[in-house]
């Protein structure tokens, strides 16, 4: 019975299962498709990215055919031929067999082959300042995880395994403070940080976080817990320091948990969004996330460069997913359940 | 207080000291200031000037544009919370029929999740792109119809919001499929015997066992639905529009705050959201006694 545990009663009858591989399947296109659709758009040549009425969705990027002179292959009424340029009105000449014709752009179709521009990418790089942009994500990221790992499993091992009054009533004090939503402490917190002139730079985006955050604090307790109290006694007789207890025996322990924090933290600013929209003034100062928001609202519709800004943002933290996929699975469900 | 008892509390203050600090600091001075602050008129240039509940009445009574955020925050949740745990129960549900490949569809329906929010904004604003977006090219191709304005459209950019949240539905589907592992498997042997056909299993025997995973979603969903920012900035360039139709909450407050510099009013906001997210909750804890149910109690 152990080896079926978990799958559900609906049953293992052939019939059923061919039926939900097939709305699997077709599930995963509709899931995959936005992806599809963004790579695709950052790869596509600019004239290709407006569909022009009548025509489907191109997923595949081309670009033009042209003859050994360059010029571009068109087809015009099903004929195949070639564009000898346009004049001042717009309209093109076409050689079409041995006879020249008058045709407006509508009127004809430039043969297309599959191609890739990576142009867009480049664009999107010149730009946004990617580089400058990448350093000051990671930058934060990192600071911040580091922070949030010392001063969080520092907390937590107070509440889980220091036997001290009064640490229950934190406990549930920082429970509580979870209850409340970010906009409450908003205001206040950007009117002292601009008294102390941090607005236009990194410290409010970094500080908050060298003193813990309820959520893996609670996460952390949870894990220290879950370690047998034995450990910390006996360690107490061969007279290690509290702290030494702390860095030798439960950090090591620990490592899944510390994990978990460390992703998810990594996660989160990577992709945070009002916190720099609020702090960051400069785009010299602005993170990747931040950059392309910029960006696309002082170019609406490049959408090339756009969707390959969006590739690069997302690409690695898919790559991250598939390297820490155990983690990740298990953070989600340690944080969704067994809290 | 003995020697060890005394050490125990040395330490454990001792360790939790930059907690302590951080929630002096960060929390409970913010969240004094923030009443103070939702009392008066402030514009962080000068210093606060009390007007006592002038912000309060005006919320209420003199401001249409804030009652329209409350009625799209309503209605995004109302939509947006109920669909995502059905859809993503729906899908758990599948993965937990052990096709083949079912790593692989678990990772295809997770990915959108964690896509940063900024890349997933601007990925759906083109997708739902009137002329040339794929969702209206597919329609045409495929159904010969002309597909609505979605974000442009007053009247579809709410329903819009609510389609692409779907697509992040990941983290839920995660979580019930870890909930669906729990269930025991002697139940269903249990169902099989007296002849539950797959929907009456499904009723009577998956459903209760998930419904503190339920409620679980059910409260993160509305607790993050009420705060919808960062999708609707980056979708409208931060204005709500078209027509206010999708000026949410956290929207309406983030521009009292920055644009009109109205910082007083929007702490007066922000508390008023604290309500509305406690009482919401509240009511959904008092209600789960009578429809959760905790296996072995």
């Amino acid at each position: 019975m152990a080896s079926d545990r978990g799958t559900s009663g609906i049953g293992p009858r052939k019939g059923e299962r061919w039926g939900a591989l097939l709305v699997l399947v077709a599930l995963s296109v509709l899931f995959l498709a936005p992806f599809g659709w963004m790579v695709s758009t950052s790869l596509k040549h600019e004239s290709r990215i407006f569909t022009r009425p009548g025509e489907p969705p191109q997923w595949i990027p081309t670009t033009e055919r042209t003859d050994e002179q360059g010029r571009p292959l068109v087809t015009w009424q099903g004929r195949p031929g070639v564009d000898l340029g346009r004049d001042a009105d717009g309209r093109h000449t076409l050689l079409i067999g041995d006879e020249q014709v008058q045709a407006w752009p509508e009127d004809f179709a430039v043969q297309q082959r599959m191609g890739l521009h990576w142009e867009n990418y480049a664009r999107a790089f010149e730009m946004m300042d990617f580089v400058q942009n990448l350093r000051n994500t990671l930058f934060i990221c990192v600071a911040v995880v580091l922070g949030t790992l010392a001063s969080c499993s520092l907390t937590a091992y107070s509440l889980a395994r220091i036997p001290w009054r009064g640490r229950t009533a934190l406990f549930f004090f920082c429970i509580a403070t979870m209850m409340v939503p970010y906009q409450v402490t908003l205001i206040p917190l950007f009117a002292v940080y601009s008294r102390l002139g941090w607005v236009g730079t990194f410290l409010p985006l970094i500080v908050p976080y060298l003193f813990g955050t309820p959520f893996y604090i609670f996460l952390l307790r949870q894990f220290f817990l879950g370690i047998p109290q034995d450990l910390s006694a006996a360690a107490r007789i061969d007279g290690c320091s509290e702290f030494g207890a702390f860095a030798h025996i439960i950090v090591p322990l620990s490592k899944p948990a510390l994990a978990t924090t460390a992703l998810f933290m990594f996660l989160f600013q990577w992709a945070d969004f009002l916190n720099p929209l609020i702090y960051l003034q400069d785009d010299r100062h602005y993170t990747l996330a931040i950059a392309l928001q910029q960006f696309q609202s002082q170019h609406e519709s490049a959408w090339g460069p756009l969707m390959a800004m969006s590739t690069v943002i997302t690409l690695p933290i898919i790559a991250l997913f598939f390297l820490t996929q155990r983690t990740f699975i298990q953070g989600i469900t340690m944080t969704g359940l067994k809290g | 207080m003995t020697t060890s008892e005394r050490r125990h509390l040395r330490n454990g203050l001792l360790f939790a000291l930059p907690y302590l600090i951080g929630v002096a600091a960060f929390v409970v001075y913010p969240l004094v200031m923030s009443v103070y602050y939702s009392f008066c008129r402030y514009n962080i240039i000068s210093s606060p000037v009390w007007i006592g509940l002038d912000n309060y009445r005006e919320l209420f009574f003199n401001d249409p544009v804030f009652l329209k955020a409350v009625y799209n925050t309503l209605y995004y949740t109302a939509f947006a919370v109920p669909l995502g745990l059905a859809f993503s129960i729906g899908l758990a549900m599948l993965l937990n029929l052990r096709t083949p490949g079912v790593a692989v569809f678990r990772t295809v329906f997770f990915l959108p999740s964690i896509v940063p929010m900024v890349a997933s904004a601007m990925l759906w604003l083109w997708v739902l792109n009137p002329e040339s977006g794929l969702v209206n090219g597919l329609l045409r191709q495929v159904a010969g119809i002309d597909g609505p304005g979605w974000l442009a459209d007053e009247h579809w950019s709410k329903p819009s919001l609510v389609l692409m949240s779907l697509w992040g539905l990941g983290t839920a589907m995660v979580i019930f499929l870890a909930g669906l592992s729990d269930v025991p498997q002697a139940l269903y042997e249990v169902a099989r015997i007296d002849g539950a056909g797959p929907w009456r299993t499904f009723r009577h025997v998956t459903l209760p066992m998930l419904t503190p995973t339920i409620l679980f979603n059910l409260v993160m969903g509305l607790i993050g639905a009420f705060q919808y920012f960062t999708q609707v900035y980056v979708m409208t360039g931060g204005r709500g529009g078209p027509v206010d139709s999708t000026m949410f909450y956290a929207l309406y407050l983030y521009r009292n705050s920055f644009y009109y510099l109205r910082m007083g009013y929007a702490c007066a906001m922000a508390w008023m959201l604290f309500v509305l997210i406690f009482v919401c909750t509240a009511a959904v804890f008092a209600s789960s006694r009578r429809w959760v149910y905790y296996h072995g109690e």
